[in-house]
Order: C-alpha cells, then structure tokens, then sequence
C-alpha cells in the first residue's frame, strides 16, 4: 500500500515534471485553410505534413482567402501561411491589434506588386521596362471608352494600390480600370495573350502567372518611405505617390493566439518553416503546369528539399 | 371561363383611350419634373448629404457584437447557441459522407462502391417513375465515377443530402406555424421575402462569425439559403387546401392535431413536394458560395480551377453540378407526381418489387467490388475528361469572335451604357421616392406606396445612393435587353410541344450552372468593365423571362384561343390581340423574377468588377465588416422587393380584370 502510494506520488511529479518541462500539445487537430490559388493549397498541405511529421494532428479547411483572417481571430482555422503584406496585410494587422492573431514567423520570399506587361509588348513598345517608355506609348493601350489615354487593368480596389493616384502624380496619360478579381485579371491576360494585343496589368511575385507567360514588371521611380506621404519628395512636388510599389514586400506565417501555448512543439516548427520566391513558384509550377493534385505536389516538393524541412524540424526539437 | 370573359367584355367597355394614358402619366410627371429640374434644386434633395445619413451599419455592428461577445442567455452569447447548434449537424453529415465516399475507418467499413450508388439511384429512379428516370439517375452517377468526379460530387451529394432534409423540415414547420398562428405569418413573411432576396455574400460574413469556417459552416449556409422557398410553398399548399376537404375532416371528428396531419397535410402533399424540389434545387445553386465559407466538393474545385484558368476543368465541375440537379430534380419531381399505391393480397415479391431489385443491386455490387477493384473505385488514370476540348472550345471563340465583337462592344458602351449610366447617376433621391410612392398608390393604393417608399428611403440614406443608382442603371439595361431577347424566343419557342421541349431544357441547364463560370468567358471577350459585366447578368436572367413567356402564352384559355379562330383570326392577330395580352399578366411575373435574377447576378458580376455595390459588399468581405455587409445586402434586397411588390400589385390587377385569377 505503502509502496503504491509512493510510486503514484512519484508519478505525479514525474507528470507534473514532463508537463512544465516538454509542454505536450493538444491532440485537436490544428485546422489549415486552403485558399483557391494553387502555390496556397501546395503549401498548406506541406505545412500540414511537416506538422504531422512533428507528431500534430491536420485539417485541411477550404476557406476564402479574406474571410479566412475572421476565422483566424475565432480559431476555426489555426494559422494562415500565405499572408502577403499587399492583398492581406490590411485584414491581417487589423487581427494582430484586436490580440487575437500572432504574427508566427517571416519568409524569405520577397514580394512585390506592380504594373507588369508579357514580354511581345516590348516589340510595339520600345524602351520598356523603363515608365517613362511605357507612358510614350500610352496610346497602344486604349480602348474606345479611355481613348486617347491607354487603358490599365488594376487590381481590385479593395487592395489599395494607390494606381489612379500615381497616374496622377507622374502625369501618365493612363486610365486606371479596376477588374474585381485575380481570376478576372489573369481571364483578360490569357485573352489578349491569345492575340499578341498589347496590355499592362497588375502583377506580383511570386505567383503561377510567371510560369505560365513571359514577362516583365514596369520600372518606376524607385519606392521610399516617405514617397507615401511626402508631396515634397520625388518628382512631383505637390503630389504623393510618385514611385513604384515596394519591391521587398513581406510575406507571413500567421497564428491563431492560442497557438503558441495549445501546441507548443507544432508551433516551433511553424516558426521554422521559411519558403523562398523560388519554392512558391514551384509549388505553382508542380500544380499548374505539371497538373499534379495538390497532395502529390506537396510529396515532390518534400522529396526535393528533403535536407532542408529536416533542418527546420530537427531544430525545432 | 364563359362567365369570365362575360365580366371582362363589360369591364373593359368604360375604358376610353385617353383614360387609359392619363394615369401612367400622372404617376411619371412628378418624377419627371423633378429629373428634369435637378439642376434647380437645392443640393439636398438630390443626393443625401453625409450629416443626414442614418448610421444603420453602426447599428448592425453593436448588434452583431452584442450577440458574439455578451452572455445573453445568462450563462453563454447568442454566438455559443448558434456554435453549439451548429455542430449538431457534423454527425449527420459524416455518416453520410462516410456512407457515399469516405468510408468508416474506425469500423473498417469501406464506402459504397460506385457501382451500388449508381444501382441504387437507377432503382430509385425506376420505382419513382419508369425505366427511363431509372437509366438517367445511373447515368449521370456514372459519369461522376467515369469523368474523375467521383470523391468530390459525392461530397457535395453528401451536403445537399444532408441539408436538404433539414432545411426542408424547418421551411415545413415555419410554414404550419405561419398557416396557424395569423401574427407568425404577418412577422415571418416580409422576412422570408428579404432573406430570399438578400445577395448570398452579405450573409458570408455573419456565417463566419456566428457557426465559424469550414465545411459544416458552407452546409449550415446551405441550410439558410434553402429555408424560404419550403417555408413559402407550405403555406401557399395548406392554404389551397379546399374547405370541404378540411369540413369532411371535423365530421369525421378528427381533433386539431389530426385535422393537420391527416388531414391537410396529405391534401397540400403537391406543393409540399415542389417545395422539397425547390430546396433541393436551392441547395445545389448555393454549391460555389458556400465553399467561401469552407464548403468542400465541387464547388470548390470549381473556384480554384478558375481561378488557375483552367477552364475546361472549371466547366467538368460545373457539368457535374447541372447533371446531380437535373438528377436530383426529376427525382424528386417524379416523387411529387407519384401516387401512394396499395397493393393487397400479394406475394412479397409483387408488393416490394423495388425492395428487392435494391437488395440484389447491393448484393451484386459487393460481389463485384470484391473480384474487381474497378467496381469500388474508377482508377483515376482511366478517367476520361473533356477539358482539353472546352479549353480548345474557349480559345477558338476568343481568338475567332473578339474583333467583331469589339465592334459591338465599343458601340454599345459609347452610344449606350455610358450615356443610360450619366442619365441615372443624375437621378435625385427625392425623384425616385416621387416615382415608387406614385405607382405604389397607382396600382396598390396607400399601403402600397408607403411600403416602396419606405425602401427607397432606407437606401437613400444608408449612404450609398450614387452606388446603389450604378447597380439600377445596371439591371436596368440587362433587364431591357433580357425582354427585347427573350420575348421572342419565347414566343418562337411556345408555337409546338417540342421547341418548348429544347428552350425548356436549355432553361434548366443554364439555371443549375455555376453562374461563376459565366464570369470567365465573357472577360475574355469583352474586357473587364460594364459590357463584361451587363452580358454576364444577361445570360442569367433571360431564363425566366423564357421560362414565364413559354408558361403564359400555353396556358391561354384555350377556349378563347378557340373564340378567335371561329371569329377568323389571322395567326398574326391571334397572337397579339389574344394570346399576348392574356398572358402578359404571366409574362409581367417573368420580368420580376428576371429582376431578381438580375440582381443576384449583379452581385457576382462584381467580380469582373464594377463600381456599383457589389464592390462596396465585397470590400465589407475584406475588412470583416459584417454590418456593412448586411446593410448593403438590405439595399440590394429592398431594390429588388420594391419591383416585386409593384409588379405582383400590377399583375394581380390586370389579371383580375382580365378574369383570370
């Protein structure tokens, strides 16, 4: 009796030992979103995996790439690996300051958002990708509802991308036209790629679009800080905005508050994972263009890049 | 009839022509005069100005908050509720899904085999009408297991087959309560009429915040969306139901609950089942939008492919989505035609002919299942797709009809869009309260007017007038091209049984596709901007107008069709001085409901992107602003209920006097 008493005693610190000591993590499932783009839904099932190999439980969650930050402040979804600071970052730092969203960890890849044209633009367009050779050219770009000024197919207007305020403040004789979607973007490219019609759209890095057409960012007057805000800088002195977009954009790993203390370990992990421009362009590539089903893509990029995920686990623990 | 027409002939004779246009005119002069004199009039009575906006979206907002955060039901929020109910529905759904595609691994018990879900269905679809319906349902199953569709079609069965049932129930109970308790049905009601006309992304948002993300939030979505069409043909089906039949019942002394159940119920037993139709119907038109909220299955694969431009395999999903409701729809159609049949004195064989043709069907398919691993699953690398020939399909029209169609394009935009939409965007407020109030009091008397204009003003002083004038100026122009179009196919189409058959077809295939897949093509063609947008909202809402035209000019009386003959009409005569007026009360109700089509489409539209408030709702998407959502949603809705409640006022008028109600 005696005896019994002491090992249950013995056990109970041995427990309470292992509990503060290795904090074990939850056996809830940690719940992955997928978006409807395809480098999204290659990654998340990477994450996920290299969050099984770490011992956690996975789900994947489709979810709407904006309504998605909602779900994130609620945890219905656990972490959000795709948030880049152009189309997400407003919804995100909104999360982050209501405390219920953490900011996990930063990747490597670097994006960046701007005007872009595919490359048989330059043969009617000469001296591209300079702005200033873009803006001579205007009228190749027209339309009949924005002639004589050429026609630029923006980003949605949600996104903030200050495009009309630009054309503005560098005096280019361009009409900003907002489409209301990435899909419809991309609808109007294949279009005019199609027949050689000359176009220049909203664009970033890294994206599925590269693999699939050739191209090239428009150059503007390099971006800084107080280009933003500062009329006085720049060329134009009364206006703002006379500069391209920043071209080191971030993009993060976001977490649910909860995270961090539910599973300790899987969180190591996340804050381990980093993806460069050049894994998310073949994360597209495996599904776009090799047509492989997202699973099976998640599978060749861990088999290709073996040593590294094995790094970011075996550091984790 | 005869006496109908009798009353109609005296009816019409005071009618003198001057009459006839004095009052139109009354009820457009105002608005007119005020169109007209908006450069006269003080700055605030042509757009609301900011300080008098009421602050609806703020209020919308603390409620929202009120209900997540605050414990009103003492020990947990509104929220906890709607969570703890909402997760009721997980268990349901994973059996069902277990059953039709993932199987039970806990238990070690495998899915259905694709071959038994297609031998059932064909069973189901023999005993429910003939062997035709029955080679159909295997069919379109098959070509789920065939074209690769397997896993993802049996899950958004599985979705519909879960919340169909459920929102079928709850639609029938607030329908009986409605039927029995007079001040139910005078509250829930003008409800039923906003929610079934509020744009499915408003409620996105409150979706995510109150039942949460992921597939059981895009099924409880389902569920909402599919309530308001049971609920309605409930009500209108225990309302039908004849006196005498109700009378026959107390004599034969039932007590209350009987006189319902045993009683009215069978009696209502048609529409009921139309009504289960149309929820089944509604359940597969929300399959894309609820994948915004995390529904898995067809719908969306279909967003992420479009989404890659992967058209062709886009259109598959799509094609499997048509096929599962034209499935699904003549099943349930067949079941609401099929009379209860009682057989006695016969051998189990001869009573349960279909029991045991799906017993064998079971027992056959096991069998084969276990020789051959074809039979539980269709190899993926045997599936066939068409995807290469609808991207070839897609690419050959962009390449072959984009310079011609620049033309139309170009002068549509020039000589036509743009001017309608500087003419509306001119239009003031007070305007249009002038012009709702007057055709409100016209054709409906004070009632009437004050209801109309009660809409107008709330959208007017939401704060997004100018917004809500570009998303008039919109459905206004599709909706005019949609009459100039669809009139006449339908009256080309209403000449013999089998042109009826083809546009009735074609009808039904357009409804049920996934009106996103729209979007694409006519990007394509016409560049993002309202030309895009206005054809995208024209395909979808020529159906109805088809559809009501078809349905009006059939369904003359055809002892007045006769009359005309005798009186030796000219085909030409016939059509204009007889069929067409009596069935355009019919035809008015079609352009309502192209109304409505219009106005779901004009949502979506925005994302080909536009400037009306679709944008505004989706920007609310992406800043988690519940409130503005709904309260943008509301503007959509009132807009919509405002046409629908002069239109069904005007209709019901006309067909009174032409004694036809």
């Amino acid at each position: 009796m005696r005896n019994f008493t002491k090992s249950a005693t013995m056990a109970t610190i041995l427990a309470f030992a292992t509990g503060t000591a290795f904090a074990e993590d939850s056996t809830d499932p940690i719940k992955i979103p997928t978006h409807n783009w395809s480098s999204q839904i290659v990654g998340a099932h990477i994450v996920g995996k290299l969050l099984e190999k770490g011992g956690a439980k996975v789900e994947y969650v489709s979810a709407d790439s904006q309504v998605v930050y909602t779900a994130l402040c609620e945890g219905d979804v656990s972490l959000v690996h795709e948030v880049w600071e152009g189309a997400f970052g407003v919804a995100f730092q909104k999360v982050v300051k209501e405390g219920c969203v953490v900011d996990a960890a930063t990747h490597d890849a670097k994006t960046r958002e701007e005007w872009w044209y595919p490359t048989y633009v330059e043969e009617v367009c000469p001296g591209l990708p300079a702005w200033e050779a873009l803006n001579a050219c205007a009228d190749k770009f027209a339309t009949a509802e924005t002639s004589p000024k050429g026609r630029f197919l923006g980003g949605p207007v949600d996104w903030l991308k200050h495009d009309s305020e630009r054309v503005e403040a560098l005096a280019m004789n361009f009409e900003v036209v907002n489409a209301g979607s990435a899909a419809a973007l991309w609808a109007e490219l294949d279009s005019a790629v199609k027949r050689k019609e000359p176009i220049v759209l909203f664009n970033w890095t890294p994206n599925f679009v590269e693999a699939l057409y050739d191209g090239k960012f428009v150059e503007f007057p390099a971006f800084d800080p107080k280009c933003k805000d500062d009329p006085a800088w720049g060329s134009n002195k009364d206006l703002s905005y006379d500069c391209g977009n920043p071209k080191d954009g971030y993009l993060k790993i976001a977490a649910w508050k909860e995270f961090p203390t539910k599973w300790p370990k899987a969180y190591a992990i996340l804050q381990k994972i980093n993806f460069s421009n050049m894994d998310i362009a073949v994360q597209a590539k495996l599904a776009d263009i090799d047509n492989m089903e997202p699973e099976q893509a998640a599978d060749k990029w861990l088999a290709d890049n073996e040593a590294r995920w094995k790094a970011w686990l075996g550091s984790a623990s | 009839m005869s006496a109908a027409i009798l009353t109609r002939a005296t009816e019409m004779e005071p009618q003198k022509p001057l009459a006839s246009l004095t009052k139109p005119l009354l009820v457009v002069l105002p608005f007119i005069i005020l169109l007209l004199a908006a450069s006269l009039l003080p700055g605030w009575a042509v757009r609301v100005p900011a300080g008098w906006t009421v602050p609806f979206v703020d209020w919308a907002n603390t409620l929202i908050e009120h209900m997540r955060d605050d414990a009103i039901f003492g020990l947990f929020s509104f929220r906890d509720l709607t969570r703890a109910i909402a997760e009721l529905i997980t268990w349901p759904l994973a059996f069902v899904e277990g059953l039709l595609v993932s199987g039970f691994p806990k238990i070690g018990l495998a899915a259905m085999p694709w071959v038994m879900t297609a031998g059932l269905s064909g069973v189901l679809g023999w005993y429910l009408k003939d062997w035709r319906l029955g080679l159909l349902s295997a069919g379109c199953v098959a070509y789920m297991a065939i074209f690769g569709k397997w896993e993802l079609s049996m899950i958004t069965l599985s979705v519909v087959l879960v919340a169909a049932p459920i929102a079928g129930l709850i639609g029938f109970l607030i329908g009986i309560l409605a039927v029995k308790k007079p001040w139910f049905e005078a509250l829930v009601v003008p409800l039923l009429n906003v929610l079934q006309s509020l744009p499915h992304f408003s409620y996105l948002i409150p979706i995510a915040v109150f039942i949460g993300v992921g597939h059981k939030a895009g099924t409880i979505a389902t569920v909402i969306f599919a309530i308001p069409p049971m609920a309605r043909l409930t009500i209108l089906g225990l309302k039908g139901v004849a006196e005498e039949v109700r009378e026959a019942g107390k004599m034969a002394g039932c007590t209350r609950f009987q006189t319902l159940w045993m009683v009215e119920i069978p009696s209502a037993r048609q529409p009921l089942l139309v009504g289960v139709n149309q929820v089944i119907m509604q359940c597969l038109a929300m399959v894309v939008i609820a994948s915004f909220v995390g529904a898995r299955g067809l719908g969306h694969d279909l967003l992420f492919r479009l989404q890659a431009l992967k058209i062709g395999q886009a259109l598959e999903s799509g094609v499997a989505i048509v096929l599962m409701a034209i499935t699904l729809d003549q099943l349930s159609r067949a079941a609401a035609h099929k009379e209860p049949s009682h057989v006695a004195d016969a051998t189990l064989l001869q009573r349960f002919p279909f029991l045991v043709a799906s017993v064998l069907v079971v027992m056959a398919s096991l069998l084969l299942a276990a020789i051959t691993p074809y039979a539980q699953a269709w190899p993926s690398e045997l599936a066939l797709s068409t995807a290469p020939l609808w991207d070839a399909l897609v690419d050959w029209v962009t390449v072959t009809f984009y310079d011609p169609l620049q033309y139309v394009r170009n002068a549509m935009l020039l000589y036509v869009l743009i001017p309608v939409r500087d003419l509306f965007q001119s239009i003031p407020w007070t305007a249009m309260v002038a012009l709702v109030a007057a055709a409100g009091w016209s054709l409906g008397g004070l009632r009437l007017a004050l209801t109309v204009s009660g809409f107008v003003l709330f959208i007017a002083f939401a704060g997004y007038w100018e917004r809500s004038l570009i998303t008039a100026y919109m459905v206004t122009v599709a909706v005019l091209i949609c009459i100039l179009v669809g009139l006449p196919i339908g009256i080309w189409a209403s000449r013999s049984e089998r042109r009826t058959a083809i546009v009735k077809l074609l009808c039904d295939t357009f409804q049920t596709f996934p009106s996103f897949i729209y979007l694409i093509p006519v990007i394509m063609l016409f560049k993002v901007g309202d030309v895009a947008a206005i054809s995208a909202i024209i395909i979808y809402a020529m159906i109805p107008i088809v559809r009501y035209t078809i349905f009006g000019l059939r369904n003359v009386p055809s002892e007045i069709v006769e009359a005309g003959i005798t009186s030796g009409c000219t085909r030409r005569q016939l059509l204009w001085n007889i069929r067409m007026p009596l069935a355009f009360p019919e035809i008015m109700l079609g352009i309502n409901q192209t109304i409505m089509f219009a106005l779901f489409m004009v949502i979506i539209a925005a994302f080909i992107g536009t400037k009306d408030i679709g944008q505004e709702i989706f920007r609310a998407l992406t800043f988690n602003d519940a409130g503005k959502g709904l309260v943008l949603g509301l503007c959509v809705a009132f807009m919509g209920l405002t046409a629908d409640q002069l239109i069904t006022a005007w209709a019901a008028r006309r067909k009174q006097r032409l004694g036809l109600s």
